[in-house]
């Protein structure tokens, strides 16, 4: 076990030609990553991807809610697959979590349970007159960026690297529950070690943080937010990973799954009001990145354009200690390119003396 | 003696998640459930598995069941290959089922999730929209979040041609057709009728509780009330 045991957990990720699922909260929180994911799998490396308008959410969320029932999920990931093989493909490949979760269980409960794939066959045909195909090649948008990440390493326009010091940067990845804890073969490196944003970081350049709550879940937890008289459950979970992690003093958070790139980011907003403390370095928050903007930061991509100025931890301390250049007047410019005033302050993003993390003052 | 068991038997994940369970307790050492409530997967593995009807009754009116997040920590933990997630989700359904979940505070939530989550999906198509994530019920999102809201069309646009309109790119408006074929498969799948189980027993509920009916005010108290019993 240790260290080398992800190689144990290898999944077989197709090379080209993906059907793209998207994300109800990757594009609702973080919509320059999906717009990034598809310039740099369909520009910077030149393969066939489909951003199909026909496909809905799977719903996940309401089913891990507990408000959709199986056999509505089942069906509505059939019509997914439908889509998937009118258009043409056979490799789907999605941007949420959540959604990898439940394709997979659902890949697997058929499997098992071949008379609920059946039932799910008639549904649907009843339900639209479509037929699916299952696919031949099921990956999550961080297993197409990991298979082709030597590739990124070579176009590279950026390490991760502090160029004030030559070191490399301290990443603390966060992989998300459902990515491999459900079935760990699915995931790359398993759920124990998992390697998919670990094999990213080091191939560009950057150190890991192997720090003791890595697996802990970021505190989703579902109703555990969406509801908000639970939220204490989520705010709870997100503090114990940020406490844990915040001696080693990590550079930024890399997150595989939308929700825990969201979670992670706010909540440090929500403790910095409630309790005065930040976790970064100089009373700033730490700064919370999607792959995809760090895959297009290490390309060269202008920040503004990746969306980090929708991030409530001011991603500008990493960009700086990145070498990154960028206009600071453009962070806060619509679409026409109209100056949209800026966000109220906010404690996280401070840095005053009092907020600065500090370990002799924790419990 | 066991109808209870033979109802939860009826659905995949509880013969998926549950075997023999000999009790060693690791799923609640790994839950982080349990580290912020009152909460031991454990002991509810251990309930199911002995059968008994009152036992479970109680299980399916309790607060105890509406703790766990789902991350499903706990299946890959299991030394016997038990899902506690998984036994959590049958458990929640037949609550649902039968009308039990209303007899507990978090159980009430259902409603809650349901109008938020369910009926946004039957709407757009998505789980989530940026405008129901409003900034007055969400103040953890932040003082970006309200910024955002407050400039949606202008800072989407930036990534997104279709914003609120059809055509490919996020957030796009799911066509006509597309929101044809979801309402079908709630409605063949059973979605529906699930949907509709919520809101009928809620509505009993809330009746009871001097609301009339499961109105806004009646979603506000589920979606906001804590007893801070749970701890």
């Amino acid at each position: 076990m240790k260290r080398s045991s992800w190689t144990d957990y290898q999944k077989e990720i197709a090379d080209d030609n993906y059907y793209y699922a998207r994300s109800c909260i990757r594009q609702n929180f973080f919509p320059g990553s999906e717009k990034v994911f598809l310039d740099i799998v369909g520009r910077d490396l030149g393969r066939n991807i489909f951003d199909d308008p026909k496909h809905t959410s799977c719903t996940g969320i309401g089913y891990h809610s507990d408000v959709v029932p199986l056999e509505t999920i089942m069906t509505v990931v059939a019509r997914q697959f439908a889509l998937m093989s009118e258009a043409g493909y056979e490799n789907f490949t999605s941007s949420c979590i959540t959604s990898f979760g439940i394709y997979t269980e659902l890949l697997a409960t058929w499997e098992e349970f071949p008379e609920m794939e059946e039932r799910t066959r008639e549904y649907l045909y009843k339900a639209t007159g479509r037929e699916f195909t299952k696919p031949k090649n099921l990956a999550h948008t961080s297993d197409v960026i990991f298979h082709h990440r030597e590739e990124i390493a070579r176009k590279a326009k950026r390490k991760l690297i502090n160029t004030y010091t030559g070191e490399p940067l301290k990443v603390v990845e966060h992989i998300g529950c459902h990515y491999a804890k459900i079935f760990p073969k699915k995931g790359v490196g398993g759920s124990e070690f998992p390697y998919v944003l670990a094999g990213m970081v080091e191939s560009w350049g950057g150190e890991i943080v192997d720090y003791p709550e890595r697996r802990h879940c970021c505190g989703f937890g579902f109703r555990n937010y969406l509801v908000q008289a639970n939220r204490g459950y989520s705010i709870t979970n997100s503090h114990k990973k940020l406490e844990s992690m915040a001696p080693y003093k990590p550079d930024f958070i890399v997150c595989n799954c939308p929700g825990c790139s969201m979670f992670l980011d706010k909540w440090q907003y929500t403790i910095a009001e409630m309790e005065g403390t930040t976790y970064g370095q100089n009373g700033a928050g730490i700064p919370v990145l999607t792959y995809e903007e760090m895959a297009g930061l290490v390309l060269g991509y202008d920040p503004w354009e990746l969306g980090m100025q929708m991030h409530q931890v001011d991603v500008e301390p990493l960009l700086d200690k990145m070498g990154v250049e960028y206009d600071p007047t453009a962070k806060y410019l619509g679409k026409n390119g109209r100056f949209l005033g800026r966000p109220q302050k906010a404690l996280v993003n401070s840095c005053i003396e009092e907020a600065i993390y500090k370990t002799s003052n924790r419990r | 003696m066991g109808k209870y068991f033979d109802m939860l038997m009826e659905d995949v994940r509880l013969k998926e998640g549950l075997t023999a369970c000999m009790n060693c307790g690791v799923c609640t050492a790994v839950c982080p459930a349990a580290g912020v409530y009152n909460y031991d997967p454990r002991q509810i593995v251990s309930i199911v598995q002995m059968r008994d009807d009152d036992s479970i009754e109680e299980l399916l009116k309790s607060d105890t069941i509406w703790y766990c997040g789902e991350c499903m920590s706990c299946r890959p933990r299991c030394p016997r290959g038990n899902t506690p997630g998984y036994v959590i989700q049958a458990l929640r359904t037949l609550s649902q089922k039968l009308g039990f979940f209303v007899e507990s505070e978090k159980g009430r939530q259902q409603l809650a999730l349901k109008r938020a989550i369910g009926d946004n999906i039957l709407r757009t198509g998505y789980c989530l929209t940026p405008r129901n994530i409003r900034p007055e019920l969400h103040p953890e999102q932040g003082t970006v979040w309200k910024w955002i809201i407050d400039n949606d069309e202008q800072i989407y646009g930036r990534y997104t041609d279709a914003y609120g309109k059809e055509g490919a790119g996020a957030l796009r408006k799911c066509s006509d057709q597309t929101l044809d074929e979801i309402h079908k498969i709630f409605e063949i799948t059973g979605g529906k009728a699930f949907f509709d189980t919520i809101e009928h027993y809620s509505d009993i509920k809330a009746r009871e509780m001097g609301f009339d009916g499961a109105d806004e005010d009646y979603f506000m108290e589920v979606y906001t009330h804590n007893s801070n019993q749970h701890y």
